[in-house]
Parts: C-alpha cells; structure tokens; sequence
C-alpha cells in the first residue's frame, strides 16, 4: 500500500530524537487514535536550526514526520508555518487516502512547537 | 533476503498432497458434478467421496456435509438460513463480542433486519462464560453462534458445554470452526453441535472452499437460491477440484494432528518464552492455558509502539506477520477481540499477531525474535511516550 519512497523513509528516518536544550515542543495526536507527535526545535534568531521528532504511530506517520521535520530544519519560523501537509505528501510521491490524516499530523505538529515558541518569547 | 511467513491463521499454504490430488479435476474431469452423463457422474463421484472423507474426519455423515465457497458463506449461511427458516419462533440471536467478522458483520446485518442480537462480553482471556450464555437466552431466542477457537488471540472455547447450555433452553448451536478445524480434534456428535463452520484454506487445502455441517433433521433456509446442487440446499456449480483438495488436506491434518500440534506448537512455546525473556512492557494475550490455546497462536501487545510500523519494520526484515490493529485497514478502531479482553486502547493499538506453521522452522522462530528485540528498540527509540529508565 505504501510507495517505495515511504517505505525507504520509514526504515531509515531522519531527524529521530529530540533537540539537546531546545526551546520550541509540540505533541499532537493521541494514542487513542494511534498517532502521536512530537517536534522538538532550536530556533535562534526566528531561524530554525535544529529539529527532531519522535512519533508513535504508523509507517505512514514516521515517514511524514522524518520528511516534515527535515523541511524546516533552516527555515524561518514564517517560512515553516508556511509547509503544509500537501508539499509534505509532495515530497513523500504520496500517501494512500486514509493516511493523508498522518500528514496533517505532522503540520500540526510543527504549528505546535512554533506556536510554543512564542509563548516563550512572549512574542504571543 | 528472509522470507518467513508467520501468518498461517490469515491463510496456509496448499499442500503438494491437496494440489496433486486436486489437479485431474480442473482439466480431466471437468464435467459438472450435477450432470447426469459419464462426464458428470465422475465429477460427482469425487464430490462424493470427498463429502465422505470430511465428513468422517468430524463424526458427521456425508449427508450432513454442505460445501461452500468459504467459510465467510458457511457463517453467514448459518447465521441468516436459521434466523430465516424460524422467524415466526422468535428474532434473537446470541453470539459473542470476539466473533470473526463474518459472523460479526452478517449479526450487524441482521439487525438492520429486526433481529435482535446479544453479544456476550468475554473474560480477560477471551472465554465466554456458560452463565452469562444462560443468562442471555430467551423465549425468542433461536440461535446461539460462538467460535470454537479465536482466530486473533487463539482462545479455544468450551464448545461442549456452552452447546448444552443452549439445547436446554431448546435453542440451536452453531460454531465457526474455522480456526479449530484441522488444529482440534473434534466429533460433532460429542460436542452437539447443531452447525459448524469449516473454511479449507486454513489446514493447507485450497482457497475458495468451506464447509457447513447441518445436523440431520434440522431445516435450513438456503443462502444462495439456485439449481438442485448439495441435495438443492445450495446453489451453484460444484468445486470439484476443491472439494477434493479440501478433503485431502483436511484427512492429511487429522491424521498428523499430534504432530504438528507438538511440532508447530514448540516453536510457539519457543517464541513466546523467547519473546517474553527479551522485552519488557509487553501483555501476552490470550488464553494462558495452551491446552485452551490454538497450537499455532501467539498474541503480543508492545507498549509504545504501534502495530503497523512493528508489522512494516518485520516486513522489511522478511518476516511476514499480522497487525492485530485494524489500523492498516484505514479504521482508527483497533481489535475489537483485544478491546473485550481489557487490552487499554492505546496498547491494542500496537499488537501483533504470530501464527506458525508446519512449514516455519527453528531457526524462523530464533531469527523472528532477534528482529522483533530489534524492531521494538528502534520504534521506542523514536517513541515520544517511551522513557528509557
């Protein structure tokens, strides 16, 4: 069901961890549903310099967050807020319809770290 | 690459046996087993001594014997043929929350219907009390339909018992035996089983192919309306070719039940004492007792992790193994036998099923565990609800 890009994702992900001192956390999900998220991020003068995730959930879940997480490594916040789930699935050659949810997960995810960001800051 | 396929209750391999034995039928002896020439009555005759030889290898007579293209048609035959033939008794049935889908779904239909169906909750290892069967039967009540043995966790119910219950109260008993078939030995006779339910493909015969017992004397509405097929209970041009198989391969398991029960179910004790020494945080499900266990079934829930990347990472390692997550499948609602077990929600989500087979060997059952200590360390690793102590 799933394409070989995916699968190659899945077995080798990049990105897998957390953040040594980082200052940016989102988890979104629950287990409930079986998929949960979390981006841990260095970000350093509204630039993005490190993230990593951790993921409990499906194939189609670690792949989306490896892929997700390795496109606004070196972003701007602004430029980051910006990826949506679509490029992700983009770059992944696509995902299978009742997986396109794991995706949106892992936009979420790194709304959430951002958003948590700026609640440190202050800026929000 | 490794190719070690642990699947054996989703479906077995043919045997060579079954095959050769089932060859001849597809070109040869092509005839219509309802024709009355030459070439129909040699296609007959095999059907014919197949229904004899399955029907010997459970107590039956070849009279109570029907064939189906499935064991999903066998159930649902069973289920809507009596529910239909006495509507005017009443319009409930009792079946458990553990069913296979193909009892579970035609139940659901039912419903939809105006029947009315009881689902007995099971205990945490999956048996269904004989008590609360009592408590649920009624005057209206026309149909008890319980698994012999559970296709996810491998609980073997007390079918003997829980069939007398019924005949008590004057109700019928039906059993999916489609996991038991082949695995248990069994005489319909002594367990009193009013109908019963057998599905090929899960004892090394072909796909395509079931059974239904009916027990002599008992009316049944017919699923499929057509010609005068299995003495015109059923409709539709006989397998030849899979009934034969079906009942070499069913003959072949029931003479060599004691060795593969021992010889399938060592690897299992292997694995599962093997898979318990290894990893930590893991809830083995199902029955303890291994002499109320399917031989073949092992049954893990991994804390942590989910299911479907453990099946993928296995994958990958060539080995081939069952989510017990519907996950996969696009539904978010993990196994409705593990939830009735008392399996928390989040950890049904990251079970797996192994089955063995007389075809897996040691050195399967060794490599499949040092992979799965593998593949559970990696996903945690990458877990963000696992902290390492």
């Amino acid at each position: 069901m799933y394409n070989e890009k995916v699968m190659e994702v899945f077995k080798n992900p990049q990105h897998m961890g957390e953040v040594e001192n980082y200052n940016a956390i989102g988890t979104v999900g629950n287990e409930t549903c079986g998929d949960i998220m979390q981006i841990t991020m260095r970000i350093e003068n509204g630039i993005i310099e490190d993230a990593k995730f951790k993921t409990f959930g499906c194939a189609a879940a670690v792949a989306s967050s490896s892929t997700a997480t390795g496109m606004i490594i070196g972003k701007s916040i602004e430029d980051a807020l910006k990826l949506t789930n679509k490029e992700v699935i983009t770059e992944l050659e696509g995902l299978p319809p009742q997986k396109i949810h794991c995706s949106v997960l892992a936009e979420d995810a790194i709304r959430a770290a951002i958003d948590d960001y700026q609640k440190r800051v202050g800026s929000k | 690459m490794k190719n070690i396929y642990l699947d054996n209750a989703a479906t077995t391999p043919l045997s060579e046996k079954a095959f050769e034995a089932m060859k001849p039928y597809f070109t040869d002896v092509f005839g219509n087993a309802n024709s009355q020439h030459a070439f129909g009555r040699e296609a007959a005759k095999a059907v014919a001594d197949a229904r004899q030889t399955i029907a010997e290898c459970i107590g039956a007579k070849p009279s109570e014997i029907y064939f189906t293209s499935c064991g999903t048609e066998a159930d649902n035959w069973a289920l809507k043929g009596i529910a239909s033939q006495l509507k005017d008794k009443g319009k409930h049935i009792v079946t458990s929350v553990i069913e296979h889908p193909a009892i579970h779904t035609a139940c659901k239909q039912l419903e939809k219907y105006g029947w009315e169906i009881t689902y007995l909750p099971v205990d945490g290892q999956g048996f269904v009390s004989a008590r609360d069967l009592e408590n649920a039967l009624r005057e209206d009540t026309v149909l008890v339909s319980i698994m012999y043995a559970n296709n996810e966790i491998g609980t073997v119910q007390p079918i003997g018992e829980l069939c007398e219950i019924a005949h008590k109260h004057g109700v019928l008993f039906h059993t999916d035996a489609v996991q038991a078939t082949g695995a248990i030995k069994y005489d319909v006779k002594e367990l009193g089983v009013d109908l019963l339910s057998m599905s090929a493909h899960k004892f090394y015969g072909p796909k395509g192919m079931g059974a239904l017992y009916v027990r002599n004397g008992l009316r049944i509405e017919k699923l499929l309306a057509g010609g005068e097929q299995e003495r015109a209970h059923r409709g539709g041009t006989t397998n030849t070719a899979g009934a034969v198989g079906m009942a070499v391969a069913l003959k072949d398991a029931v003479d060599h039940m004691e060795e593969n029960a021992k010889y399938v179910g060592g690897l299992r004790d292997r694995f599962v004492s093997k898979v318990l020494e290894r990893i930590d945080d893991i809830y083995y499900n199902g029955a303890k007792d291994n002499s109320k266990r399917l031989y073949n079934n092992a049954n893990f829930s991994f804390r942590y992790i989910e299911g479907e990347s453990i099946l993928f990472s296995l994958d990958l390692a060539g080995i081939c193994a069952s989510s017990g997550s519907a996950c996969s499948s696009g539904s978010l609602e993990p196994s409705r036998t593990l939830l009735a077990i008392g399996v928390p929600i989040g950890t049904a989500h990251g079970s797996i099923r192994f089955t063995f087979g007389k075809n897996n060997t040691v050195e399967d059952v060794d490599y499949t565990v040092d992979e799965l200590v593998k593949t559970v360390e990696k996903l945690r690793a990458m877990s963000p609800l696992y902290k390492k102590n």
